[in-house]
């Protein structure tokens, strides 16, 4: 495939290994999204680079990240009458306090798993009788998304689509990772097709206030192999962010898609899983598209839940890893998810789990 | 196709332009519709990363070549210690 199989080069991606390996490059780096801790798993790079170079994961896993009141909202939304909910697939089995959007469905609310938001506004058209709601979950990449969806359902003067936004977005997030005592990482991996949309300058920040190196890349192995040699190089060089992933992103990234994800959404307070309440970093829809938020609806609650082992949070911000939680591979599986990081298809848990990594190498 | 929120994007061939912001892309062989209203100027043979129904940006061409031929000459240097002398 064009624009793929020209940066899958094996015999570079064992160049740059070895690269690495050879000089006396070392560090503790975070890639900070789900798609590239799934895509160093898979390719066997963590154990790799170990000792010297560590790798861990962060909190770029949208789903991960979403806050158990917000899954409950999403389960009592979805079991109103006359409501379906739609939902990207990942959400399904993201336990709550009481049940997932999965348990939910079996026990006869009407959920449907959609590709697009495109498609949830295809299924309010062909249904008029039906409030079909659309469960807003993700960051830049998919935000812009969500906010054009909702300019063509008032195109189109559709009143029976809505939408539950527990959209984020990054750069707050990676402020308050950052200004957290415990942190201690001496680079970053960040995100490739958020950075798309948001531009790398979004994060000049981190180098300029934190002095943190950073490195934005894509995901195949060769790239993310070059962030690494290159946040390694950095810890001599001094602290800059540099972007590997020209083919896709520019520093003011794409204006148009930020345009209408400003036009639709507004910042607010948001928690995140792992990081408590952010403030600034959650999109909620603009009140003059209120009459399609289902945010705003009346629904009830279950209370929260008590304390169960899972360590989600911890694993969220780096400090361990899955096989340090003592339910990992045992209680917690991918058939058996006791928390986010192992039921999402790219979250750290599942990733380890998947590609049999152990704590140390 | 499972949908899914990651930061999963994939690169497509834009092959027809419709009205109200839609495009017909190529996906390895499979044709179905685009939408383009995120991204400015797309053109027929552009090429764009597409995620959950919508082109979220233009590949850059020359980007693109600057990055394949930086490996490709990563592949020589590699390909060149394991020859036998």
């Amino acid at each position: 495939m064009k624009y793929l199989d020209e940066f899958r080069v094996p015999a570079a991606a064992r160049r740059l290994m070895r690269e690495i390996v050879e000089s006396d490059c070392s560090g503790t780096f975070m890639e900070v999204c789900g798609t590239h801790t799934m895509a160093i798993s898979r390719a066997g790079i963590r154990p790799m680079l170990a000792p010297r170079i560590d790798l861990v994961s962060g909190p770029g896993c949208p789903v991960c990240v979403t806050a158990d009141v917000d899954i409950d909202r999403a389960v009592a939304v979805a079991g109103l009458p006359g409501v379906a909910l739609a939902t990207f697939g990942d959400m399904m089995k993201v336990p709550g306090t009481l049940d997932s959007l999965a348990s939910a469905a079996a026990k006869g609310a009407r959920v449907s798993v959609v590709y697009s938001p495109l498609d949830a506004l295809e299924l309010a058209a062909r249904s008029p009788e039906v409030k079909v709601v659309f469960l807003g979950v993700g960051f830049e990449t998919t935000a812009p998304a969500v906010a054009g969806t909702v300019l063509e359902a008032r195109r189109r003067g559709l009143d029976n689509f809505f939408v539950l936004s527990f959209h984020k977005v990054v750069p707050p997030a990676l402020r308050a990772l950052a200004a957290l005592e415990e942190f201690q990482v001496d680079g970053l991996i960040l995100p490739g097709h958020v950075s798309v949309i948001t531009g790398s300058d979004a994060y000049a920040f981190l180098p300029d206030e934190f002095g943190i190196p950073c490195v934005v890349t894509g995901f195949e192995v060769t790239d993310i192999l070059q962030a690494v040699a290159r946040l390694a190089a950095m810890r001599l060089e001094g602290a800059r962010l540099e972007v590997e992933y020209s083919r896709a992103v520019r520093p003011e990234g794409n204006r148009k898609a930020l345009g209408i994800m400003d036009r639709v959404f507004e910042r607010c307070d948001a928690e995140w899983r792992g990081l408590s309440e952010i403030p600034g970093s959650g999109l909620k829809l603009r009140e003059e598209f209120g009459d399609m938020d289902a945010g705003a609806w009346d629904v009830e609650l279950p209370e929260p839940g008590g304390k169960t082992a899972c360590r989600c949070a911890e694993i969220l911000i780096g400090r361990i890893k899955p096989p340090e939680c003592a339910l990992f591979g045992g209680t917690c599986s991918p058939d058996t998810p006791v928390g986010p990081c192992m039921v999402s298809s790219e979250g750290t848990c599942a990733s380890y789990y998947l590609y049999r990594e152990s704590a140390g190498s | 196709m499972k949908g899914t929120v990651m930061c999963l994007a994939v690169p497509a061939e834009i092959i027809e332009l419709k009205e109200n912001d839609v495009a017909v892309m190529d996906l390895a062989g499979v044709r179905r519709d685009v939408s383009i209203m995120l991204v400015d100027g797309v053109a027929v043979g552009d090429f764009v990363l597409v995620h959950a129904g919508f082109a979220i940006e233009k590949i850059d061409p020359d980007e693109a070549r600057r990055t394949g031929d930086l490996l490709t000459e990563l592949a020589r240097l590699e390909e060149g210690l394991d020859e036998v002398p």
